[in-house]
């Protein structure tokens, strides 16, 4: 490892810091006021780790139901983006490649537009199980696209998905105009990212898949780093080339398709936080999964305590764009993100 | 480790670039893979370590077939030193050789036996680049570092393509000396080569590709003669042991039969009579080339080249039939070179030389100098100069001076 030992734990135990201590922040911003030590004793009170007279119901409740699944939900969407996007980056061994590279975010944004303009009453979780299944689909046919006599060439994948994704964009723009204004307005909501109305349970879900994604993909952290050297290469240093491709992809495509289901497209956290982190600790995946899923998460909960501080009602997409395309010129610009 | 190949096409696409090719490579043999570009050497490579399939036909290792192995399996018994290598993100030096540890790590687990990465490093002299990133070393250094990847795999086989392509002529030699050693040392080593004299002289055995086929294997200095080189190249060559390490030396030329003209015809023996023909053939003249002593260090130059030749035994006064072909050559050709030296100072050549009617006289040192009475005097650079303008005067004999 580039980094020692020492200085690996360092970011990791650093930015695990950094996490918690966004997400308590993140909780004590609203309308009634509740401050650092208001929240960090009802957390602490509800894991059972501090025999406390609790602080009034109402101060449990506004914490407890209604800011921290918003805040959790935003880290692990965050984690699950910027994941996803360092596998996609080592695996197209492209800087510009993406969590929605082979086309998840459109297909998932396909499939929440149609159900939100013709809803399917009878599909439990309607909207999210809408977008994950078109999100999945869309990666899969993206994939079966590419392949050709069992072999995936990643420059035809990524040419599929850039295919696909204007294609299912077209879609996307003529269900809308066809839909009402009700359903035009969660449209627009969903396809801007927001994570507005978040319960325990969409966040139990989210975390399983998660939480399942990055420590498989964790085992993997050097089979991706011998994949940068080319498929040739890795052949030659016994990585199996397309079963490895097939499954870091699914993965990948999975851990995309839980971020947006609930919360819609959020974008640039899987472009930025895996470029930042390559610049601060170095190509190694091993170091570099686990400390882009730290920083992904917090910079999601910032952006989306921005987004809550800020007028009303800020989509947290915008927020990542506005942040995340200015900061992305800026390492460009210093030539730390390479030309194709 | 044996690698056997049996009656293996490959094909790329429309065309099939190996075609029922066999061979066998055994342990402590460093075989030599040479041939003109797009002969397949790289394709050879790529499918003995199971990057390629077959189209028909198979390779095993050790009586394993290769394409029933999993990579993993391969890449313990198969290391591998590829052209290039696309870096995209910069790994340092030393994390790129780590990743040839990666056939012996566990998933969940560190190297066995890390050590391996320092020793190889320092085998092929990289150690002091260990903290550089690998796109800020030089071409050659890349090699190097590749070549030390290859070694920390400590695989029983191993497989180079072009694995001196980029280096300088030190770093050549002993990245050579080193697979040398490693195949000595019971490795079965397989490397595409493109420079000739380096495979020869490092190599047990070579394997002459062209068009997807073998057309000649053995020793090198059975495989490189000029006939073999024809066929495989398309271009004619001369074949001389090298004086220092008696591997065989080739000196290709090109074919510029098209474009003969005129006929010259080279009086004289020696290094610089050799030149003089290969410069005057280089030029596109068709050269004749008498009388010469048996043996002289032009033979081997005429030869090559299609030269037609008078020899006769050296320190003896030619006979009347040598004389009188050589006669019939001079006469023949439309101008003459005399090549100063003690060849063309024997009686008969003196008047071979009096008797033409143009004449060029190659420049040397004033004590082997020539009397030719009038002529052209050139350096044998500037000899096809020389002989155009010979041809061009109008009279056979040239102003004096």
């Amino acid at each position: 490892m580039r980094q020692s030992r020492g200085v690996a734990a360092a970011w990791l135990v650093g930015l695990a810091a950094l996490l918690v201590v966004v997400v308590l922040w993140s909780a004590t911003i609203g309308a009634a006021d509740i401050g650092l030590r208001g929240v960090a004793l009802v957390v602490l009170d509800a894991l059972g780790l501090l025999e406390y007279a609790a602080p009034g119901t109402h101060t449990r409740v506004i914490v407890l139901q209604f800011r921290l699944p918003r805040v959790v939900l935003g880290a692990l969407v965050g984690t699950a983006l910027a994941v996803a996007g360092t596998v996609m980056q080592g695996f197209f061994r492209n800087p510009l490649a993406d969590p929605s590279i082979v086309g998840v975010s459109a297909g998932a944004a396909a499939g929440a537009v149609a159900f939100i303009v013709a809803p399917v009453a009878a599909i439990p979780f309607g909207l999210p199980t809408a977008a994950l299944l078109g999100g999945l689909l869309t990666g899969f046919a993206v994939y079966i696209i590419a392949t050709e006599d069992g072999h995936t060439p990643v420059a035809t994948l990524l040419l599929a998905g850039v295919a696909v994704q204007t294609f299912l964009g077209a879609a996307v723009s003529l269900m809308m105009i066809r839909a009402s204004d009700g359903g035009l307005r969660r449209a627009i909501v969903w396809l801007l990212g927001n994570l507005g109305a978040s319960t325990w349970t969409e966040v139990q879900i989210v975390a399983a898949i998660t939480v399942t994604a990055v420590v498989v993909l964790l085992a993997f952290g050097r089979d991706l780093n011998v994949l940068l050297l080319g498929e040739a290469d890795a052949h030659a240093l016994g990585v199996e080339v397309q079963r490895s491709k097939q499954l870091l992809l699914a993965i990948a495509s999975i851990l995309t398709g839980a971020a947006v289901m609930f919360v819609g497209v959020i974008g640039f956290v899987g472009l930025v936080v895996p470029h930042v982190m390559r610049l601060l600790v170095g190509p190694d995946h091993r170091l570099l999964l686990p400390t882009s899923a730290l920083a992904g998460g917090a910079f999601l909960v910032v952006a989306d305590a921005v987004a809550r501080w800020g007028a009303a009602a800020t989509p947290v997409g915008v927020i990542t764009a506005f942040v995340g395309a200015p900061f992305f010129l800026y390492l460009l610009r210093r030539r730390e993100v390479y030309a194709l | 480790m044996n690698i056997t190949v049996t009656d293996l096409s490959v094909d790329r696409g429309p065309t099939t670039v190996l075609d029922t090719v066999s061979a066998t490579v055994a342990a402590g043999e460093f075989v030599g893979v040479v041939g003109p570009n797009g002969a397949g050497k790289t394709t050879l490579l790529r499918t003995i370590l199971g990057a390629l399939t077959p189209a028909s036909g198979r390779v095993t290792l050790d009586g394993d077939r290769v394409t029933e192995l999993s990579s993993r399996a391969v890449s313990r018994r198969l290391a591998a030193v590829p052209q290039r290598t696309g870096i995209a993100f910069e790994f340092t030096v030393r994390e790129v050789v780590e990743m040839g540890r990666h056939p012996h790590t566990p998933r969940l687990g560190s190297d066995p036996d890390p050590d391996r990465v320092d020793a190889a490093m320092h085998r092929t002299e990289v150690t002091h680049l260990a903290d550089r990133p690998i796109d800020a070393v030089s071409g050659g250094e890349r090699q190097r570092v590749l070549l030390a990847r290859a070694i920390a795999q400590d695989a029983p086989g191993l497989l180079l393509d072009e694995p001196t392509a980029s280096l300088d002529v030190n770093h050549q030699v002993r990245t050579l000396d080193l697979v040398a050693d490693l195949a000595a040392a019971d490795r079965t080593v397989v490397a595409a080569i493109h420079d000739l004299n380096l495979a020869a002289r490092y190599c047990d055995r070579l394997l002459l590709l062209a068009d997807g086929d073998i057309v000649a294997r053995g020793p090198p200095e059975t495989v490189l003669t000029p006939a073999a080189i024809e066929t495989a190249f398309g271009t004619r060559a001369v074949v001389r042991p090298d004086p220092l390490t008696d591997a065989p030396v080739v000196t290709a030329f090109p074919d510029r039969a098209a474009a003969r003209s005129a006929t010259v015809h080279l009086v004289g023996g020696g290094p610089l009579a050799a030149r003089a023909i290969a410069v005057l053939d280089d030029a596109g003249f068709t050269v004749t080339a008498g009388i010469v002593p048996t043996g002289d260090t032009i033979t081997d130059t005429a030869a090559a080249l299609g030269v037609e030749t008078v020899a006769a035994p050296p320190f003896d006064t030619p006979d009347a039939d040598t004389v009188d072909a050589a006669t019939t050559l001079q006469a023949a050709a439309d101008v003459t070179v005399a090549v100063p030296g003690p060849t063309a100072a024997t009686p008969a050549n003196i008047r071979l030389i009096e008797a033409a009617d143009r004449r060029v006289v190659v420049e040397t040192t004033a004590d082997t100098a020539l009397d030719a009475g009038p002529a052209r005097y050139a350096p044998v650079e500037a000899l096809p100069t020389a002989v155009t303008a010979a041809l061009a005067d109008a009279q056979a004999t040239p102003p004096v001076g």
